[in-house]
């Protein structure tokens, strides 16, 4: 069943055209991981679902009203509140919960992401993957049903990459969310998705299984696995 | 067509701020929040007000006094001081040094968070930028912008006095007694109402100006750079109206 769907969705910002027609479907439970080189509006993908973006033309839908996370590049933390409160904040504003029931799904949202620790410090005194983690820890702490993960790796060492992999692993699996991956790690990318669809030009070249995808006949497909070997050498 | 746009987006920007003004007193960390600006807003503006508003006095009272002497009428230097601080002057400085110590700030540092994507997760955690972000900033130069040009008046007037006693020969007991027997309540009154418009125009401009920002780093000093001299000239502008209004 799929609970996102885009139809020939296409946006443009001035003369500059980012999305051309883009149409593609996220199956409830998957890990759908969006590539391609820089410019072709993967992260321009991602707000227009949750409505930071509306489309100049085509349609995105999304079904069943499901409660969706968003972790941004930088972590998107407020640099004045402690890793705890950034993480209580949906909560405090968006709920009338109690302050004891608001301190119990904060400190479970840092466990899951293991930074019970790290609660009562500034994002200014801890590192770049941990921001990430704490970023993660508030986009899932209202029970997300969608997390959207924008380069949720880039600028991390191979370890910490590999922690937060895991992390998007195990939140899929454990809870079921739903996850959209904009990576330009294709390795990554085959390491953590069910599926991959690679962007280019503002539209869909291939979306397929992992392992179709990285037999694909597809020359775009070939060309830019090729480029990223070669990246990656 | 893009001043016309901008003008636009900071009215709906003011209007929208303005209506949410009530929120700010519904929970324990909004009321602190907005305690918090208050005191950043007020209190640690508190020492460039001060010499501003000193000098503007001193130097008000020299100018006038060297006049007033040439016609033997220095007993006129406390009433007419305090007239031009009262009306004009206290509202005016007090509204530069809110544009260019707390307005900059608040341009620059929501300009970050945009370029920082801090405003988008506000957005997508379905929080107000306008509600969390402008209302306490804004709500706080409104309530300090006229506590701070009355303080203006007073420090400046206490400037004007010591410069008459010290360089001109004027007792500052009659200083005071002369800039006393002038004021009245509608000159307080037009000058506190200005001193609230310039807080709530540099508040509207500010945020306007900082959520506006794009470009990275270069878009955010430019946002600060525009948010001060957008405020300047509505200063001045403002200003004049407002006596224009009340005083004509």
């Amino acid at each position: 069943m799929s609970i996102i769907e885009f139809k020939n969705v296409s946006k443009s910002f001035d003369s500059l055209v980012v999305l051309d027609g883009l149409s593609f479907q996220v199956e409830k439970g998957e890990i759908l991981a969006i590539v391609g080189p820089s410019g072709t509006g993967k992260s321009v993908t991602l707000k227009h679902i949750v409505g930071l973006l509306d489309p100049d033309e085509g349609e995105v839908t999304v079904s069943g009203k499901p409660r969706i996370g968003y972790l941004f590049q930088s972590g998107a933390l407020l640099a004045w509140m402690t890793v705890y409160e950034n993480v209580a904040l949906p909560l405090k504003e968006t709920t009338k919960l109690k302050d004891k029931e608001i301190e119990e799904l904060v400190m479970a949202a840092l466990h899951e992401v293991g930074l019970e620790d790290a609660a009562d410090k500034y994002p200014g005194e801890i590192s770049g993957g941990m921001q990430k983690r704490a970023g993660l820890a508030r986009a899932i702490v209202r029970r997300a049903d969608v997390v959207l993960y924008d380069e949720p790796t880039s600028g991390l060492d191979p370890v910490t990459t590999l922690t937060i992999h895991k992390l998007i692993r195990k939140l899929n699996r454990d809870h079921g969310i739903t996850s959209i991956v904009v990576t330009h790690d294709i390795q990554g990318a085959i390491h953590l998705a069910d599926r991959i669809m690679l962007i280019k030009d503002g539209k869909a070249v291939e979306t397929s299984k992992v392992e179709d995808f990285v037999q694909s006949a597809n020359p775009v497909v070939q060309e830019f696995l090729e480029a990223m070997k070669g990246e990656l050498k | 067509m893009g001043f016309v746009r901008e003008i636009g987006a900071a009215g709906k920007i003011g209007l929208g701020t303005v209506i949410r003004f009530p929120t700010v007193f519904r929970s324990r960390d909004s009321r602190a929040e907005f305690s918090h600006q208050l005191y950043k807003t007020g209190i640690s503006t508190l020492p460039v007000v001060t010499v501003v508003s000193l000098f503007t006095g001193m130097i008000m009272a020299l100018q006038v006094g060297l006049e007033l002497r040439r016609f033997n009428q220095e007993i006129y230097l406390g009433a007419a001081v305090m007239i031009s601080l009262i009306r004009e002057m206290a509202p005016f400085s007090c509204g530069l040094c809110l544009a260019s110590c707390v307005g900059s700030a608040i341009a620059a540092e929501l300009g970050t968070m945009k370029v920082n994507d801090e405003i988008d997760a506000l957005r997508i955690m379905s929080i107000s930028p306008l509600k969390f972000l402008a209302v306490p900033r804004v709500l706080a130069l409104c309530v300090m912008a006229p506590l701070l040009a009355f303080y203006c008046c007073v420090i400046g007037t206490i400037g004007g006095g010591v410069v008459g006693a010290t360089q001109l020969g004027v007792d500052f007991g009659q200083f005071m007694s002369s800039a006393m027997s002038i004021a009245e309540r509608k000159d307080l009154f037009v000058g506190l109402v200005k001193a609230l418009v310039f807080g709530l125009t540099i508040g509207v401009v500010a945020v306007s100006k900082g959520l506006g920002t794009k470009l990275g780093a270069t878009g955010v000093g430019r946002a600060t750079q525009h948010s001060v001299i957008v405020n300047f000239l509505l200063i001045l502008m403002f200003g004049y109206m407002i006596t224009r209004l009340c005083y004509q």
